[in-house]
């Protein structure tokens, strides 16, 4: 049963994904994108992470596309940016990136044709991943909040408004 | 929870395709915003490969690099969407192959 439910939420990822990354609207690809996170946070569930599947609904599916959301809806790129993006996706673009992708798919393959480990599907609890956070991983959560902190600092710089004042252009 | 017993390959199998279907995102679009959204799909698939290894041998560490990527996915993504919106201040465009010049 509960492989049938993993196979359906990695069908459901991937053709999320998919159809995602060859929208030409921007909030249409946007929303496909969520589906697509929230099939993988159901992947991350049956795996036995509960916490990480918390995680990816909360941040990902939750902050980062609202993010996403909210500058789509600044930028406002309306009918013509639509129609730009359909006259970009026409099918002689497409070949050279998808035989790149394909190799690199072809590659990663090769690579994991030697794995014959099975998943035990035994629940990591996020009492333990806790604990391990704040015991000998306790330095990557200081990198972590020192990351955030810079990506903090420079969102700001970058958003504030009145950056390049009138007289001085460039 | 607790009956799963799929094969390593498989899961491993839909974080690499997830993956390329990132970087085929990645280079087919030039709309920055599809950009991001591709390297959003290409991080995911590295942190899906991540719990899936730490699955695989019922360890925490798995999920702690997850959180990792999650805040170095978090804090791209604060930065790219404040460029892009200085992008399309500057150029209003938001197609890269016509705003490729870093100064305006």
């Amino acid at each position: 049963m509960m492989e049938v439910l993993f196979y359906i939420a990695s069908i459901i990822a991937l053709s999320a994904t998919g159809l995602a990354l060859s929208r030409s609207n921007a909030t249409h690809a946007l929303i496909y994108l969520i589906v697509s996170l929230l099939a993988v946070a159901v992947v991350f569930f049956l795996l036995g992470a509960p916490f990480a599947a918390a995680l990816e609904i909360l941040i990902y599916a939750g902050a980062i596309m609202v993010l996403f959301v909210f500058v789509i809806m600044m930028l406002n790129l309306g009918a013509e940016g639509d129609a730009r993006e359909r006259a970009s996706l026409n099918p002689r673009n497409w070949i050279l990136p998808g035989i790149m992708a394909a190799l690199l798919f072809v590659e990663l393959l090769f690579a994991l044709s030697h794995t014959s480990d099975s998943i035990s599907g035994v629940a990591v609890d996020p009492k333990t991943v806790g604990l391990a956070l704040f015991g000998p991983y306790v330095l990557a959560v200081e990198i972590a909040s020192m990351l955030l902190l810079a990506g903090l600092v420079g969102a700001y710089h970058l958003g504030r408004r009145f950056l390049v004042r009138e007289g001085e252009d460039g | 929870m607790g009956g799963l017993t799929v094969p390593l390959e498989h899961v491993l199998l839909l974080a690499s395709l997830l993956f390329s279907l990132g970087l085929l995102g990645l280079m087919l679009r030039r709309n920055i915003i599809f950009m991001l959204m591709s390297l959003e799909v290409m991080l995911n698939a590295a942190a899906l490969a991540f719990v899936a290894a730490g699955a695989n041998w019922g360890q925490a560490d798995g999920q702690i690099v997850f959180l990792i990527i999650l805040s170095v996915a978090a804090a791209e993504v604060a930065v790219g969407l404040g460029l892009v919106l200085q992008i399309q201040r500057r150029f209003k465009t938001l197609d890269m192959d016509r705003a490729n010049r870093l100064r305006g």
